[in-house]
């Protein structure tokens, strides 16, 4: 009992640091790479490449005056930042990260909560987040900030339940709702990127809009809402709501990899697959799990610099037009394929089970980029005056 | 549809948005390894293909004879013509009976830096100077006086030249 709380705290504290050192990196990766997209070279006096610039930014925000409107709710108004950084934490504790790590009182999973229903967790304290911001707007007692409030609630709400119904083939496919079953299972037969190709499309473009990231970044649409939600916030409680942006990012970032691409799962070989543990293995797949969380933050910024906003009606159509039938359908469809060789052929899962789930989801696929492809996502307004889309 | 919106005219089953985006990302990615524009400016100050234009007008200079005194004789012209009215000249006289300025002082913050006061000059003396870096800690510093200008040597101004409008 003594061992699990010690390692429980020790797990959480570093945890909870490994998180707020990446989301500051994060933010000067994200304006490095902008800068280099635009053909820029970016912050780099800060420290060796700008390495510091994080640090100098945070010593700015605490140093700013702190700004209170004279009509603003003001509980609300002061704890909405902390409302939306929390949840953003609160997730990445039942992500496993690496190998377990053998000490000398036991093994230590490398997960801060192995919660048995850790899916449901995820789904339940991702959309808490959308209160800090909804109070946000709301709290600030200004309309462009109630608007961006407003935005990013319909826009979570749509998005969440995409985001479900695609978890939801991960469910029916891994038959556990342990993260760790998850990643057990995509060891044993292939990444679920393959055999849920789909899956990983509706979870991807869902988990953009969720984290509110260019292209679904209504809520603070600055050419519209001035900054949405955060106008009427200065010094650190608005660096709080940036913490919480890339904090989701991360998490989000790290729930595809889980989900999707194996998790801590070296890929091409089974060396880390089973026990004995060792500290090697802890490392590498830790490292690896890094490496692949890191591509998605990549992916995440390399979007934001290259696509346009949505309009907030193209938004909405994408979400509960395109997205949730899509996810119903394919759940469908995904349901009766494992049925079917589950029940009927009798397979176990597997490489076979695998290939053969992917080559439908290949099919599936093609099929949809081609429908999609068709002027659908953002149909200009005369197709939709003429009943078309 | 609200009351009153436009409708846009867009091609609707021919556009593609899937591999335009997919484009969109190809080209961006492209561009992360593209060489930077970005000029390191306070080591850099000049590149291969900039550098500040010899007619850049900046704070003034005067120019000074082999004896190190300024070559402004106090004719009276440059705060004549000065249409900001920043130049500020009190004339004397020597035993010789040689103008020199008692009082000059040119306030920088006043200035609208036409070069008005270099064109009209008749010696030569005052010049609007190839200088961007002002930067003082207060501000009755940016009125500059007879020694301060004459003390200035950056290079000066070679105004536009009208036979040569393209600086060639």
């Amino acid at each position: 009992m003594t061992f699990f709380l010690v390692s429980s705290i020790a797990k959480v504290v570093v945890v909870f640091t490994a998180i707020l050192v990446a989301v500051a990196l994060i933010t000067l990766l994200e304006r490095r790479i902008c800068a280099f997209i635009q053909d820029r070279l970016g912050p780099n006096r800060v420290g060796p490449q700008g390495l510091l610039q994080p640090a100098a930014d945070g010593l700015k925000s605490l140093l700013k005056e702190e700004t209170l409107p004279a009509q603003a709710d003001k509980v609300l108004f002061l704890l909405a930042p902390a409302i939306s950084f929390t949840p953003a934490l609160l997730t990445f504790a039942v992500i496993p990260f690496a190998t377990p790590l053998p000490t000398p009182w036991g093994d230590v999973p490398m997960v801060v909560a192995d919660l048995p229903v850790g899916f449901l967790y995820i789904l339940a304290i991702s959309s808490l987040g959308v209160y800090g911001v909804t109070l946000a707007g709301w709290s600030s007692n200004n309309k462009y900030a109630l608007l961006g409030g407003l935005r990013a609630s319909a826009q979570m709400i749509s998005y969440e339940i995409a985001l479900g119904m695609s978890t939801v083939a991960v469910l029916l496919l891994a038959g556990n709702v342990t993260l760790s079953q998850v990643i057990a299972q995509q060891q044993a037969g292939g990444w679920y990127v393959l055999s849920l190709l789909v899956a990983f499309f509706i979870f991807l473009v869902s988990a953009f809009a969720e984290t509110n990231r260019v292209p679904f970044d209504l809520p603070e649409a600055e050419a519209e809402l001035i900054a949405g939600y955060h106008t009427e916030y200065s010094a650190m409680k608005f660096s709080m709501f940036y913490i919480a942006e890339y904090a989701n990012m991360v998490t989000a970032s790290a729930l595809m990899a889980t989900l999707f691409f194996g998790g801590w799962d070296i890929p091409f070989t089974s060396w880390d697959n089973g026990p004995p543990w060792t500290l090697a293995k802890t490392l590498a797949t830790g490292a690896v799990f890094c490496a692949k969380t890191a591509c998605f933050v990549f992916l995440y910024i390399w979007v934001r610099w290259t696509l346009p906003r949505f309009r907030y009606d193209q938004l909405m159509a994408l979400g509960w037009k395109v997205l949730l039938p899509l996810a119903l359908v394919y759940l469908t469809v995904l349901a009766t394929a494992v049925w079917y060789l589950k029940e009927r052929l009798g397979w176990a899962y597997g490489p076979a089970f695998g290939w053969a789930l992917f080559g439908l989801n290949a099919v599936l696929a093609g099929l949809l980029f081609w429908w999609l492809d068709r002027g659908r996502i953002v149909s200009g307004s005369a197709a939709r005056a003429e009943g078309k889309a | 549809m609200a009351v009153g919106v436009k409708l846009m005219k867009r091609p609707g089953s021919a556009t593609s948005y899937v591999r335009a985006t997919l484009k969109g990302m190809a080209l961006t990615f492209r561009h992360l390894f593209r060489p930077k524009v970005t000029m390191q400016y306070p080591e850099e100050k000049s590149t291969e293909d900039w550098t500040i234009s010899s007619r850049w007008r900046g704070t003034h200079r005067m120019l000074t004879d082999e004896q190190g005194r300024s070559k402004c004789v106090a004719c009276g012209l440059c705060p004549q013509i000065c249409p900001a009215n920043c130049i500020k000249l009190v004339p004397g006289e020597d035993e010789q009976g040689n103008r020199y300025p008692l009082i000059y002082e040119i306030d920088e913050f006043r200035c609208v830096f036409c070069g008005y006061c270099q064109e009209v000059c008749p010696e030569e003396a005052i010049h609007v100077g190839v200088h961007y870096e002002n930067s003082e800690y207060s501000r009755d510093r940016f009125v500059y006086d007879l020694e301060r200008l004459c003390a200035q040597t950056h290079p000066v101004s070679t105004l536009w030249d009208p036979s040569d409008p393209r600086g060639e």
